[in-house]
């Protein structure tokens, strides 16, 4: 007893006072800040998964490895920004000089502003998205506090969080549990993998057209994306107050 | 010999005599550590025995069938399942052969396959699975029940199959360090270790900054234990302990990010060395976080070990017998828990381990596999205090490639939080890499859970689960 005691005191307040704002240490790579006369062409070659285009980089794509940034500090520096998070696809596209993501507009904040229940499906991804998103919900993050519970029954939830590339063997189970969800529903994806396929984009073994059938609604960057990140973009896209 | 190790290339041999030979080292006690078959049309077997390792060689027999080992040794079931599987080969008289990772109709060399069943009108089958009710990954499990006690459980997983061992085996030198790293995402350290020790041996390279990526390595096992901490209290209802190993598990795991920028290890190391080095200020800062988790660990897990409620539910649950846990092969936490003295950083060490007593218990319960984590997390601390004050901050972070060994077979194990991680490739002689596989400890120890699971009432098979741990996408790859 005297241990739990113990331990107990020295837990402490555990909580984050307030995840939307709490300033995230400054190794955390997150918003990146391209310099405007970057040699984007450079910078792909030195790309694992060739996240450089024409107009910048596509944080949907990246893995944030930061290689780009340790041999070229120069061109590109991610900064401990964790807003990376957007209501389209192309949004998620950063220019050169470019310093913010546009804001998330919220989808519809007379319906969902106040609680919003989401089912998560894995379908072959490396579980570090699955732990983060689990993490979201634990003592220190608590996105519960904003009315956002990740849910067991797909007929009780507003969304689909989606993680991972979507194998083969998982497509078939993603369309059942997406069938299963009550109208209006609204699509996640949650770190690069579900965005672009990520690090296994050139896998043989993906099956990816489930999202060319349904439009997702809002895109959360990282590998895996950070619990703030996260909550940042669920609490966003609730409109919540 | 040291790991990793530059393998010398066996010699092929005819396959009774492969066979023979290999029935003759089982009988001694070697265990397996791998069986594959590879795109040159070569089988393999890895085995060993303490610190010993052999390494047999044949060619795919005429006809592709081969006398099943797995009737005599289980521990060759799953390997010669992946073997029909991926190369077709028949392991005549195996007594379970069924789909690994391709069950898909039109895939599966399996058609109509049926979950193992009784027809007994007085027992039950639940199915669960592959979308579980919380965020985990996704694997099928087929309990056949007699009311409330599992009589079979069958684990059918391969839907986060990913082809990891193909992109792998490509070579893209950018793309194999992050794919490494996200074999398994909770394993990042363990993996990335592993194929970058791989991979310098393969390219005559020293690694440089060894005493980081051991304190990389011990505070992933931290991090992972203490998750399963607070998962197994969560399950027992024991919710103080819940919340008190979670905040204790973003403590550690925020300890990383503020070194390398993940809160899980990703992009930390890297073949040759480390990206990212530890100043005196971090080493600091880390030195007394750590001092007082320990301390918090040390109260938290007495509290709860001391706790009745708790470990009622906990001892005598799930049992893995120690004959099991031998004769299916499990390695790691699991094997440790059910008495079995087997852990790379004995057996094994790289460079920064030697001189490394486990820790074992002898229960093979679920209360065995936490206690375990318990008394692994206090020694992981004592470990990395003590590296911490030998750091040498004027080290290079890391050294430049070598030219590629021709023809090599290179092999590197770590002893990830999980259990024994191998990663094992070949070189051709034009600098490519002929193949490259990846063995992760859960696709054994899955194994070890079904037979746990016999005679345990369902509503246990929550924390039976956790107490294992295993890793979906690192077995399914």
């Amino acid at each position: 007893m005297i241990n739990l005691l113990k331990a107990r005191l020295r837990h402490g307040y555990q909580a984050i006072p307030n995840p939307l704002t709490v300033p995230i240490h400054e190794s955390f790579p997150g918003l990146p800040y391209i310099q405007p006369d970057a040699d984007l062409e450079k910078l792909n070659r030195l790309c694992p998964v060739k996240a450089f285009c024409e107009k910048g980089l596509d944080l949907g794509k990246c893995v944030f490895c930061g290689i780009c940034e340790r041999e070229e500090p120069q061109m590109i520096d991610f900064k401990p920004n964790y807003q990376i998070a957007t209501d389209a696809r192309e949004k998620l596209i950063i220019a050169p000089g470019q310093e913010k993501l546009p804001p998330i507009v919220p989808i519809n904040p007379r319906l969902i502003r106040r609680s919003f229940a989401l089912r998560n499906v894995s379908a072959a991804g490396c579980n570090a998205c699955e732990l983060e998103l689990g993490a979201s919900t634990n003592v220190n993050f608590d996105m519960g506090r904003y009315g956002i519970e990740i849910e067991a029954s797909p007929r009780h939830t507003d969304a689909l969080i989606l993680t991972g590339p979507i194998s083969r063997n998982m497509a078939d189970a993603l369309q059942i549990t997406w069938n299963a969800i009550p109208s209006p529903k609204y699509l996640v994806l949650c770190g690069s993998c579900a965005i672009s396929g990520g690090i296994f984009a050139q896998s043989s073994e993906l099956k990816r057209e489930f999202l060319s059938r349904f439009e997702a609604q809002l895109f959360i960057a990282g590998c895996p994306a950070h619990p703030l990140s996260i909550i940042y973009a669920i609490h966003s896209f609730m409109g919540a107050k | 010999m040291k790991n990793p190790y530059l393998l010398q290339y066996p010699e092929p041999q005819e396959t009774g005599s492969f066979i023979q030979e290999l029935h003759k080292v089982l009988k001694q006690g070697y265990l397996p550590l791998h069986y594959f078959g590879t795109p040159e049309d070569l089988l393999y077997a890895l085995l060993f025995k303490g610190d010993e390792i052999l390494a047999f060689c044949a060619p795919f027999p005429a006809e592709r069938v081969l006398p099943s080992l797995a009737n005599l040794y289980p521990a060759f079931g799953i390997f010669e399942r992946l073997l029909y599987e991926e190369y077709g080969i028949k392991p005549e008289g195996h007594p379970w052969l069924k789909a690994v990772r391709n069950f898909l109709p039109g895939d599966s060399k399996h058609e109509d396959y049926e979950f193992f069943r009784s027809d007994s009108p007085e027992l039950h089958e639940v199915g669960v699975g592959p979308v579980h009710a919380g965020v985990i990954e996704p694997g099928h499990f087929r309990f056949i029940c007699k009311g409330e006690i599992v009589h079979h459980l069958e684990i059918q997983l391969g839907y986060q199959h990913r082809g990891v061992e193909k992109l792998l085996a490509q070579g893209d030198p950018l793309l194999q360090y992050p794919l490494a790293e996200a074999i398994a995402g909770d394993t990042v350290i363990g993996h990335g270790l592993a194929h970058a020790l791989m991979l310098e041996k393969l390219h005559d390279r020293e690694g440089a900054a060894t005493k980081i990526r051991n304190i990389a390595l011990e505070m992933e096992r931290i991090a992972m234990h203490l998750a399963d901490l607070s998962a197994l209290a969560a399950d027992v209802a024991y919710i103080m302990g819940q919340n008190l190993f979670a905040a204790l598990r973003t403590t550690v795991i925020n300890s990383s990010l503020a070194i390398c920028g993940s809160r899980f290890g990703k992009r930390w190391l890297r073949p040759g060395g480390v990206n990212y080095g530890i100043s005196p200020d971090q080493a600091d800062t880390l030195k007394k976080t750590l001092l007082t988790v320990k301390q918090q660990v040390i109260d938290s897990c007495e509290a709860m070990f001391g706790n009745l409620s708790v470990i009622t539910r906990l001892m005598d649950t799930g049992v893995l017998k120690y004959e099991d846990a031998i004769a299916l092969g499990t390695s790691g936490l699991t094997a440790r828990a059910s008495g079995v003295l087997v852990d790379c950083r004995m057996n094994f060490p790289i460079e920064e381990e030697s001189g490394f007593l486990p820790y074992i218990e002898g229960g093979g319960d679920v209360y065995s596999r936490a206690y375990l984590r318990y008394r692994e997390i206090i020694q992981s601390l004592d470990f990395i205090i003590e590296d911490l004050e030998l750091l040498d901050f004027q080290a290079p972070l890391y050294t430049a490639p070598g030219k590629m060994v021709p023809n090599a077979i290179s092999l590197a194990m770590v002893e990830g939080w999980r259990g024994r991680i191998l990663h094992i490739a070949k070189s051709c002689a034009d600098g490519t890499l002929n193949w490259y596989k990846v063995l992760d400890p859960s696709l054994v120890n899955w194994q070890g859970l079904a037979l746990a699971m016999r005679e345990t009432a369902i509503s246990d098979f929550p924390i039976c689960n956790k107490s294992f741990d295993l890793s979906y996408c690192g077995s399914d790859l």
